[in-house]
């Protein structure tokens, strides 16, 4: 898809994938900048990554926790290439959450190489079977390492990545509104403002679990203490005016500067027009979902069932620069652990029909006359 | 007058008969432009941009950009060959970046906020109309200036109602961009119910029933409300077509007839 995207348009400049100064990035279609999402696959299904000066929302799903491994990554690969990183979350200390990030997987010459070899070879005998041949050169050459990395979900972090870097963690738990956040995020953002052709460094931000029920003022009585009607406006009312203040002047801030915000919020908390409003506001909206442990039909529909923690929809890629839309190959991709480490997303396929157990043509289709003829025979 | 390729979405807006005094056929109109998630109705505004500044040598236009920076619109102008940076630097594009805009006063409804953006507006107008210019003035988009006001859909009527006096008092015509999808479940809804009661022209683009593809981004149906009829009788027109859009323009065709 990004090699179409490419040829589209005329106007986007022919240069390198990547920028002699700066790894973390490289040049996307339409004179923007792109900057890895820390998911290989999820870069791919983009176009490249997350284009500078764009506002990611993802849409949580309130039973799984499947947000946080986008965001996990996202993070760590900004760690990994010592960018500028602010997260913001409703949990008490929400330093802890950098204890969770994820490793890179096997450095150069580690005794894992032979691991990552085998892992290579599936990879691309996986995207020959679902894209075709031509998708996968866009990031055959040796700069792709750089770039994004694969993250070992079961190694933490090494402490060296830490040291000498910014990270910026918020509480917006117990502020009484979230100014505090916005004059953090506009702090942060200030130091990284753009200007003409030089990009030094670019930052990113990420927003854990925004409008969730704990994030809203202190003395206000959430959804769940009262009843439902009365909180429910005025929780709405709230949100109206507090959140969605925010977005917007974050939304505004970004795009004059060089960081990626990703914000993931709950939209069943929601209003349904109030996250319709979130949902217009994202340059790039994503939605996971958990699936089900034992769903029989779905296991029945799907290869590799078995293998799924969950899926993840593309609802809108971003299109800055440009009115073309982005219509992808398909928006639903499977979320896959491979050797129980390594994200992996994966387009959905549909299950053969297994002929011994009877396919659904042969039972429905000129069989059911003469059987209940039969029936009705005897 | 150069011969143009009039395309399906400029004949339902009444672009392509220019043979009217007119010097830019939608002068003293109100178009409203609705939209949803799958599908973004920016691209109309781009159409109409374009299409103003190569309507006649003195139209200008009123920007005011909630959504996007000068950039953007530069950027996506330029592939439909329309040059912004120059255009403003004539005197014809007045761009108001509001993308940082926010009345003052946490929470509260707050009536100075807009009426300054107002005022704003009505002394770009006046100037402009002074030089016998035909103004248009576009929005993009209403539901982040309903959140800059602090979610008073009150005071976002009130504006819109004065923009839309604009259109008779000067002439200008007035292009809105909104989401209608916000607004389907009941609530606030009114703001686009009297938007879409004071439209003369509505542009609703909506994505394919049968869901997203290749060639056929989406589907725009137009109501045309042609107010002066010969008879008195207001005719309502209606267009329902297709669109593909490009980075040079834009494909309009009625369902199952494009020729690839």
């Amino acid at each position: 898809m990004a090699t179409t995207k490419a040829r589209v348009s005329s106007f986007s400049r022919n240069v390198s994938t990547v920028t002699s100064q700066n790894p973390g990035l490289k040049h996307g279609p339409n004179g923007t900048m792109l900057l890895s999402s820390g998911i290989p696959d999820l870069d791919k299904i983009l176009g490249g990554g997350f284009p500078l000066g764009s506002l990611v929302m993802v849409m949580e799903d309130e039973e799984a926790p499947h947000h946080m491994l986008l965001l996990r990554n996202f993070m760590s690969q900004g760690l990994v290439q010592k960018q500028p990183l602010l997260y913001a979350s409703a949990s008490k200390d929400p330093k802890r959450f950098l204890g969770t990030l994820p490793s890179p997987a096997s450095p150069k010459g580690d005794k894992s190489s032979d691991l990552s070899h085998e892992k290579d070879i599936r990879i691309a005998w996986q995207y020959k079977k679902y894209f075709g041949e031509p998708q996968l050169n866009l990031n055959t050459n040796g700069s792709q390492q750089d770039y994004c990395n694969d993250f070992d979900l079961r190694k933490p972090l090494d402490r060296h990545f830490y040291s000498g870097n910014n990270v910026d963690c918020v509480s917006i738990k117990d502020s009484p509104n979230l100014s505090v956040l916005q004059d953090r995020c506009a702090g942060f953002l200030a130091k990284l403002s753009r200007n003409e052709g030089n990009i030094s460094s670019a930052g990113r931000i990420a927003i854990q679990s925004f409008c969730s029920p704990q994030c809203k003022y202190s003395n206000e009585p959430s959804l769940y203490e009262l009843g439902h009607s009365l909180p429910a406006c005025r929780s709405y009312l709230a949100i109206l005016v507090e959140s969605q203040t925010l977005i917007p002047s974050l939304k505004g801030m970004v795009q004059s500067s060089n960081a990626v915000v990703v914000v993931t919020f709950p939209p069943s908390l929601l209003s349904p027009s109030c996250s319709l409003r979130l949902q217009h506001m994202a340059d790039t909206l994503l939605s996971v979902r958990a699936i089900p442990d034992e769903d029989k039909e779905l296991a029945k529909l799907l290869t590799g069932y078995q293998d799924m923690i969950g899926l993840i929809n593309i609802h809108k890629a971003a299109r800055l620069n440009t009115q073309v839309p982005v219509i992808l190959e398909a928006t639903t991709f499977s979320i896959k652990l491979h050797k129980r480490r390594f994200l992996v997303l994966e387009c959905l396929n549909q299950a053969p029909v297994d002929g011994s157990s009877g396919s659904s043509y042969g039972t429905s289709g000129g069989c059911s006359g003469s059987s209940k003829v039969g029936t009705l025979d005897f | 007058m150069e011969q143009k390729n009039w395309n399906l979405l400029d004949e339902a807006l009444g672009l392509h008969n220019n043979d009217n005094a007119k010097p830019w056929p939608l002068c003293g109109r109100f178009v409203l432009v609705e939209d949803c998630v799958d599908t973004s109705a920016a691209f109309v505004l781009h159409h109409i941009l374009k299409r103003s500044f190569s309507s006649h040598p003195s139209s200008a236009v009123l920007l005011l950009a909630f959504s996007h920076p000068f950039s953007h619109y530069d950027r996506v102008l330029r592939k439909l060959g329309c040059n912004l940076t120059a255009q403003r630097d004539n005197g014809r594009l007045f761009f108001l970046p509001m993308l940082m805009f926010q009345c003052p006063g946490e929470g509260k409804p707050n009536h100075d906020g807009l009426a300054s953006v107002f005022e704003q507006i009505e002394r770009v107008i006046t100037v402009l109309h002074q030089d016998k210019k035909s103004i248009s003035i576009i929005i993009d988009d209403i539901s982040f200036l309903e959140v800059a006001a602090n979610g008073s859909s009150d005071d976002v009527l009130n504006l819109m109602h004065y923009c839309h006096t604009l259109t008779s008092e000067y002439g200008c015509a007035f292009i809105a961009l909104d989401h209608k999808d916000i607004y389907l479940n009941g609530d606030r809804t009114a703001v686009i119910l009297e938007m879409e009661y004071l439209a003369e022209i509505l542009v609703k683009a909506e994505p394919l029933a049968t869901g997203l593809a290749k060639d056929v981004h989406g589907q725009l149906m137009v109501l045309n409300k042609e107010t002066q009829h010969q008879h008195g009788i207001t005719a309502i027109k209606s267009y329902n077509f297709h669109f593909k859009i490009k980075e040079t323009g834009i494909e309009c065709f009625y369902p199952g007839t494009k020729i690839q």
